[in-house]
C-alpha cells in the first residue's frame, strides 16, 4: 500500500468511526506541504540552449546527475534500458527540421531528450489507473506504486520518453541514493522534473549540474513569472519543440 | 451405446490431457515471467506490446463475432441459426476468457490489476475496454446458461432472455469498437490513428469469427452425428465480411501510400519490406485465396473448399491482427529507430497455454452438450 492509498484508507476509517475531524487532521498531518515555490509556479518549463550544449559534445553531466539522483539503473542491454534523460542526434530529435542541405555536423549534434511534460499529455490521458497524471503546475507525475505495468503510456508517448522495468533494476545500480526510492520490476518510470527537489526549493538535478559546470545550457522556471530567465530567453530567441503538430504542447523548449 | 467421434471417451480424454499439458507448460512459463520479470519476453523499450496484446485484439474479434449468428436468429427470425447460437455463445465465452487472460499476463504488476477499478479513469480507453469486456462476458454466461438449462429440461426460453439478447447485440459491436479506439486515438502511432481502424476491426472479426464457427461446425459434422444447418448462409456472411475487410485495408493503404506522408507510409514500408514482411505477404496471399473461393458461390458451397477458405480467412486475419498490426505499429519508434520483435519461447508457451485453456472451456462443457444432443 502506498502512502496515498494509506492516507485514503486511514481517512475513510476515521470517518467510519464518526471522527470526521480526526480524519481531516490525519490527512492534513500526513500530506506533504508544498513549498512556496511550487505554489508560485503556474507552469514549470525547461529551456535547453542547443548552442550552449553543442559547446560540450561529450558532456554527460546532466544525465549522470539525474540518473544518480533518482537511482536510475545502468542496464547494458539496450532493449531493456531505463532512461530519464539521454542524448539523441539533432536529426532524430527534430526530423522535420532537417533537409538535404543540413550539414552532417548539425545532423549529428547531440541533443538532450527527456519527458516533455506536455501540457496536453497523452500518457496521463491513457493511464487506466491514474498512476501517471498531470499536476496543476504542469508536471507529469508518476506513482510507481499504483502503476500496473500495462505500458499503455509507453504506446501513447510520442517521444519514447517512458521506460518500463523489464527486470529488477536494483542489481544494475552502482550506487544507491538513500534520498530517492529505487523501483521494482514491472512498473513504468520517467522524469518528473525533479518534483522532490522543487518541493525543497531546489532546481532539477540536471539543471543544477549544468549550471555548476558553468555551461548554462539548461534553464528552468516559470516562463510567465516576471523577470524569470527562461521567460526572457523564450521571448528573445527562437525555440523548437518536439513534434509540435501533435498538439501535445511540450514544456521542454529547445533554444536555437 | 456407441458414440462416434469427439464424444468417444478415448479421443476426448487424449485431447483433454494434451490441452492440460499445454496449460501446465503455460503456467510454468508464466511463473518464470512472474519471478524474473517481462525481460523473458521479446518485448523492449521500443516495442512495448507484442504477442499477448495482439492475441487479445484478435480474440476480442472472435468474441464479438457471435453476434453474426445471434443477430439473424433473434432479430430476423432466421431459425436455421438456432443450433449455431449455442456454439457461438460457447466460442464467445471461451474467447473472452482468453482475452482477459492475455491482458492479465501482459501486466508488469498483475497483482495490482484491480487498480483499474479502484481508481476508475474515464479518460482511459483501457478502463472502458475492460468494463465492456467483463460486461459482455457476464451477458454471454447468463445467456449460455439459460439456453442450456432450457435445452436440458425441454422448456422454452424465458421471455427476459430476448431483452438480454437485444442488449448483447450492440454490446458485441461495442467491445470491438472500444478495442479499436484503444489504438485509434494515439497520436504517437500514425499506423493506428486512423478512423477506419474500428470498421476494419469489425469486418475482420465478422470474417474470422464465423469462419471459425464454420470450421467447428464442419468438425462436428464430420466427427459426430450432429448436423449443423445453415453453414452455407454463414459462408455468405464470411464472404461479405472478408471482402469488406480487404477493401478497408486497401483504402487505408491508399491514403497512406498515395499521400506519401512519411509517418503514414513508413509503417506500410516496414510491414511489407521489413522484418515482418514474410508474414504480411502470407496474410495477403491467404486473403486472396480465401476471396477466390468465397466469391464463387459454387466453390463456397463445397464443404471441403469452404473449409480451406475458412482456414485461409482465420490465418490471414490472425497474422494481421495477432501479429503484424500491433508490432508494426511500434516501428519505427518516435526517434526513428527500428527494433525488431519476435516472441520468445516462454512467451509463446504462455500464449499457447492460454489458447489451450480456452479450448478446454470450449471442449469440456461442449462435450456434455454434444452427448445430450446426440442422444436426442
Amino acid at each position: 500500500m502506498d502512502r496515498r492509498d494509506f492516507i485514503k484508507t486511514a481517512g475513510l476509517g476515521a470517518f467510519g468511526l464518526g471522527g470526521a475531524a480526526v480524519g481531516t487532521a490525519l490527512i492534513r498531518a500526513t500530506t506533504t506541504k508544498p513549498s512556496r515555490e511550487v505554489v508560485r509556479a503556474k507552469r514549470w518549463a525547461m529551456g535547453i540552449d542547443l548552442r550552449a550544449c553543442a559547446q560540450h559534445p561529450g558532456c554527460r553531466k546532466c544525465i549522470d546527475a539525474c540518473h544518480a539522483a533518482h537511482n536510475v539503473p545502468s542496464i547494458p542491454e539496450p532493449r531493456h534500458e531505463v532512461k530519464w534523460l539521454w542524448k539523441a542526434t539533432y536529426e532524430r530529435t527534430f526530423p522535420e527540421q532537417v533537409h538535404e542541405y543540413t550539414t552532417a555536423t548539425t545532423r549529428e549534434q547531440p541533443v538532450p531528450v527527456l519527458c516533455n511534460h506536455c501540457a496536453n499529455a497523452p500518457c496521463a490521458r491513457v493511464c487506466p489507473t491514474g498512476a501517471t497524471w498531470k499536476r496543476a503546475d504542469g508536471i507529469v507525475m508518476m506513482d510507481e506504486h499504483r502503476c500496473i505495468g500495462c505500458r499503455y503510456c509507453m504506446a501513447a508517448c510520442p517521444y519514447g520518453a517512458r521506460s518500463f522495468n523489464w527486470q529488477d533494476p536494483r542489481p544494475y545500480l552502482h550506487t544507491v541514493t538513500a534520498d530517492y526510492p529505487t523501483r521494482a520490476k514491472g512498473v513504468v518510470e520517467t522524469c518528473t522534473f525533479c518534483a522532490e527537489r522543487l518541493v525543497a526549493g531546489l532546481p532539477p538535478a540536471c539543471v543544477e549540474a549544468c549550471q555548476a559546470a558553468g555551461f548554462g545550457a539548461l534553464l528552468f522556471g516559470d516562463p510567465d513569472e516576471p523577470g524569470a530567465e527562461i521567460g526572457r530567453a523564450l521571448r528573445a530567441r527562437d525555440a523548437l519543440r518536439r513534434s509540435p503538430a501533435l498538439g501535445t504542447a511540450p514544456q521542454v523548449f529547445y533554444l536555437v | 451405446m456407441h458414440t462416434p467421434g469427439l464424444t468417444r471417451p478415448r479421443l476426448y480424454w487424449c485431447a483433454v490431457a494434451a490441452l492440460g499439458l499445454l496449460v501446465a507448460l503455460g503456467i510454468a512459463a508464466y511463473s518464470r515471467q512472474l519471478a524474473s520479470g517481462m525481460q523473458i519476453t521479446g518485448l523492449s523499450r521500443d516495442i512495448a506490446w507484442g504477442l499477448y496484446i495482439s492475441q487479445f485484439t484478435f480474440l476480442v474479434g472472435v468474441a464479438a463475432s457471435a453476434v453474426m449468428v445471434v443477430l439473424p436468429y433473434y432479430l430476423h427470425g432466421f431459425e436455421a441459426f438456432g443450433k449455431l447460437t449455442v456454439i457461438a455463445e460457447f466460442l464467445a465465452v471461451a474467447a473472452l476468457l482468453m482475452c482477459l487472460l492475455f491482458v492479465f499476463v501482459d501486466m508488469g504488476r498483475p497483482a495490482r490489476v484491480l487498480n483499474v477499478l479502484l481508481n476508475p479513469s474515464p479518460g482511459s480507453l483501457m478502463f472502458w475496454d475492460l468494463l465492456v469486456l467483463a460486461g459482455y462476458l457476464l451477458l454471454n454466461l447468463v445467456l449460455l446458461r439459460t439456453t442450456l438449462v432450457a435445452d436440458r429440461y425441454g422448456v422454452p426460453l424465458p421471455a427476459w432472455v430476448r431483452s438480454l439478447v437485444y442488449i448483447s447485440i450492440p454490446w458485441a459491436f461495442g467491445i470491438h469498437t472500444v478495442t479499436a479506439l484503444l489504438y485509434a486515438g494515439l497520436s504517437a502511432k500514425p499506423a493506428w490513428m486512423t478512423a477506419i481502424l474500428a470498421p476494419r476491426f469489425l469486418a475482420s472479426a465478422f470474417a474470422s469469427g464465423p469462419a471459425l464457427l464454420i470450421i467447428l461446425a464442419l468438425i462436428l459434422r464430420w466427427t459426430t452425428r450432429i448436423h449443423v444447418e445453415a453453414i452455407d448462409k454463414l459462408g455468405e456472411i464470411v464472404a461479405y465480411a472478408m471482402t469488406a475487410n480487404v477493401l478497408f485495408t486497401a483504402l487505408e493503404m491508399f491514403t497512406a501510400l498515395y499521400s506519401g506522408i512519411p509517418d503514414e507510409a513508413e509503417h506500410f514500408e516496414y510491414l511489407f519490406v521489413g522484418f515482418l514482411a514474410p508474414w504480411a505477404w502470407a496474410s495477403t496471399f491467404l486473403a486472396i485465396v480465401a476471396l477466390a473461393i468465397l466469391l464463387v458461390p459454387k466453390a463456397r458451397r463445397n464443404a471441403m473448399l469452404l473449409a480451406v477458405a475458412c482456414l485461409a480467412v482465420v490465418g490471414s486475419v490472425w497474422i494481421d491482427k495477432g501479429l503484424c498490426m500491433i508490432v508494426a505499429g511500434f516501428a519505427p519508434t518516435p526517434l526513428g529507430d527500428v527494433t525488431e520483435y519476435w516472441p520468445t519461447l516462454p512467451e509463446i508457451s504462455i500464449a499457447a497455454g492460454i489458447y489451450a485453456a480456452g479450448s478446454l472451456v470450449l471442449l469440456v462443457p461442449g462435450r456434455w452438450v454434444l452427448a445430450r444432443r446426440e442422444q436426442q
